[in-house]
């Protein structure tokens, strides 16, 4: 996931936005770059801005608004942990505590709220690889999958 | 040549399906390996499949270390120790009625012709044949109801957005699926996308809308690729675009991708988000159904609701209205979830009780400890005690029995629940997920976790609970949405039926 992103740059930045044809594009136009580069540049909201003719409050807004939008690029791991109810009925509380030791240089731990596997939790992502009935083993075993060695 | 199914469900592939699928193509290279849906039978999985002349026979929970044995067996579908018998015979599975769900599981929701082979586009062909003013009214006679949460009569929306006249209408499918317990849409999506696809034509035929929208949460990765792959498929075989099966009308439709927002699952809000901009509530009127996406009338409805319209076309409104229980009509697609020994997807008439779903189909609790508190709705429904589990599962018993419906999802707990803290997590994701546009909810939720917490460490906790009762009633009576609005359900229900976990001093205060 994260090793597959290409540098951030003006340049491509405003390169892949000029393609996009679509109504209301300015969230799409953030999840693009994102996708692109891994996070959003605070420096594409005046190219986002421009080249949608929209003002920099309103990139900004909804730049802001998004959990999933980020504006510093990720670390090699990132485990989103679901603390959803059906999660927390069978132990996301633990196993959030355990994701905890698995934080470091590269490896970055976060809070969901449901992932669609209710009936198989705790849920766990890493990357892009989901967890069902994660547990504290699990879990560093899927992040050592990774290869990025956290 | 043998035919093994191995889910491609995202539950499934959580739980090992995509490894499985490996080693048993490696093991068999003759078989052809089917990646199907999932049949819902969530515990059970990875669930791998045999066609015998008998019909589909069951294996599973299947591990790793199974596969070289489970390889074996299969050509012949053969005793062995994970085997489970002919999957239709399953209790379980046999006990239901599946009209929604009734291929997912059963075909590679890949194939367009698998679907025409079970029985796709019936619905469609028909809607063409009767036209869209019969269309409609099939869709009101049928009682059809929303199935996002509300309740709502989906005709009398197909009514109101036909009857406008406008250039441009939309028809958008809510598949934000934010409430925690709740995957249906999700494994409808995987398991047999060209099903809302179907749905959702008919639906823009019938309203005269030509373009329409999948708002779709980006938690679900593969039912995003599920659904653009079936688009790109339908497109090609005419399926969509401008002269859909040869009846000369028009409908295309497009996924977008939400970004990780529970408020945008609000219809007006995700309105918002489809138009780029902040997920920002909308206050109404005016209605979607009259000003929409882009100011256009616009049919909003969620993934199931769509679902059921090509089963109402296919087989009448009648068939569909004979099923189910006083006003709630049709099937309800049961979700499983939480600590259940049996989680997945149940489909049945409205009507069945909350305890043959829990105790009966779930089996109780995978920890194998008493039930406690069962949560019905999602985060913003009630708290229900063990003992008020007779509840016929329909809209207004539930309602009765002071609890909430919404998409089905049912969340079981054990008697390990801090139901205190539980109250406070519904505070604490009312005030993560606030869209901040009115006060009772953007300052009440933060209020009600600072309120909760001091009950909890003891200071002044009479005061506090009636200030906490206060605090409720403002959010219910003063909230633009349901957000605000129903946040107190779950928070006064902990209160109200499991006072003495607000008294107990062993919190867990993570
Ligand atoms: C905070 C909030 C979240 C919601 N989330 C969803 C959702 O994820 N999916 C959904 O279909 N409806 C959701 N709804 C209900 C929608 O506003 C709307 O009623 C529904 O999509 C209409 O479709 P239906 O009539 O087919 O149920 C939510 C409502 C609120 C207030
Ligand atoms: S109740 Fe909450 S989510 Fe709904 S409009 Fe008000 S602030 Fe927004
Ligand atoms: S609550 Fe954790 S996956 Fe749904």
């Amino acid at each position: 996931m994260t090793t597959s992103h290409t540098p951030w740059s003006p340049e491509s930045a405003r390169a892949l936005l000029v393609e996009i044809d679509e109504p209301g594009p300015v969230l799409v136009a953030l999840q693009t770059l994102q996708a692109a580069f891994g996070y959003v540049h605070s420096d594409s909201i005046p190219i986002v801005a421009d080249v949608f003719n929209v003002s920099r409050a309103e990139v900004y807004g909804v730049l802001t608004f998004y959990s999933d939008l980020r504006t510093t690029p990720p670390l090699d791991v990132e485990v989103r942990i679901c603390m959803g109810e059906a999660c927390q009925a069978v132990g996301a509380r633990s196993l959030r505590a355990d994701a905890d030791a698995l934080i470091g240089p590269s490896c970055d731990v976060q809070n969901v709220f449901c992932l669609g596997n209710c009936a198989l939790g705790p849920a766990a992502v890493v990357n892009d690889r989901m967890i069902g009935r994660a547990d504290a083993s699990t879990l560093r075993d899927a992040v050592m999958a990774t290869g990025a060695g956290a | 040549m043998t035919t093994i199914y191995v889910p491609c469900d995202s539950a499934a592939r959580s739980v090992g399906a995509d490894e499985i699928a490996e080693a048993l193509a490696a093991a068999l290279p003759e078989a052809r390996i089917i990646r199907n849906g999932s049949r819902g039978m969530l515990w059970l999985e990875p669930l791998v499949e045999v066609d015998t002349p008998d019909g589909r026979v069951a294996y599973g929970p299947v591990t790793s270390d199974a596969v070289a044995s489970l390889a074996e067996a299969l050509p012949t579908a053969a005793a062995h120790p994970l085997r489970l018998g002919v999957t239709d015979s399953l209790p379980w599975l046999a006990r239901q009625q599946r009209l929604t769900f009734a291929r997912v599981g059963i075909v590679d929701p890949r194939d367009p012709d698998d679907y025409v082979a079970h029985g796709g586009l019936a619905g469609l062909r028909a809607a063409i044949t009767i036209g869209p003013a019969a269309s409609v009214e099939a869709v009101f006679d049928s009682g059809l109801r929303g199935r996002g949460g509300a309740g709502f009569p989906a005709g009398i929306k197909w009514r109101t957005v036909a009857q406008e006249a406008a250039e441009q209408k939309y028809v958008c499918v809510n598949a934000d699926e934010g409430d925690s317990g709740t995957f249906a849409d999700r494994m409808l999506m995987e398991g047999d996308p060209f099903l809302l696809i179907e749905g959702m034509t008919i639906a823009g035929l019938s309203v005269g809308a030509s373009v329409g929208y999948i708002y779709v949460r980006s938690e679900y990765p593969d039912a995003i690729t599920s659904l653009r792959a079936a688009i790109t498929a339908a497109r090609e075989r005419g399926w969509l675009g401008a002269d859909i099966l040869g009846s000369g009308q028009a409908f295309d439709l497009h996924v977008r991708v939400g970004a990780g927002s529970y408020v945008c699952g609000e219809e007006t809000a995700m309105l918002e988000s489809l138009e780029g901009r902040r997920g920002m509530v909308r206050p109404k009127p005016p209605v979607p159904a009259i000003e929409g996406l882009f100011g256009r009338p616009t049919l909003i409805n969620n993934v199931l609701t769509i679902a059921a319209v090509p089963f109402i076309l296919e087989h009448g409104p009648e068939a569909y209205g004979a099923l189910g229980t006083g006003r709630s009509i049709g099937t309800q697609v049961y979700q499983l979830a939480g600590n259940v020994l049996q989680g997945g997807i149940v489909e049945t008439p409205f009507g069945i009780t909350l305890r043959e779903l829990v105790l009966g189909y779930a089996g109780g609790t995978r920890s194998g400890r008493p039930v406690r508190a069962v949560q019905l709705g999602g985060p913003l429904g009630a708290y229900l005690t063990a003992d008020a589990m007779d509840v016929s599962m329909d809209y207004e018993s539930v309602a009765a029995a002071g609890g909430m419906l919404g998409h089905g999802g049912i969340v079981v707990f054990d008697d390990t629940v801090d139901m205190a803290q539980q109250a406070r997590f519904a505070m604490q994701f009312c005030a993560e997920e606030s869209c901040g546009k009115c006060t009772p909810c953007r300052i009440g939720s933060v209020r009600g976790v600072e309120v909760i917490d001091r009950i909890i460490y003891g200071d002044a906790p009479e005061a506090n609970r009636l200030l906490l009762i206060d605090l409720c009633e403002v959010m219910t009576d003063g909230s633009l949405c349901a957000m605000g609005g129903l946040t107190p359900m779950p928070v006064l229900s902990a209160l109200r039926s499991f006072s003495e976990d607000f008294e107990r001093s062993d919190h867990d205060h993570r």
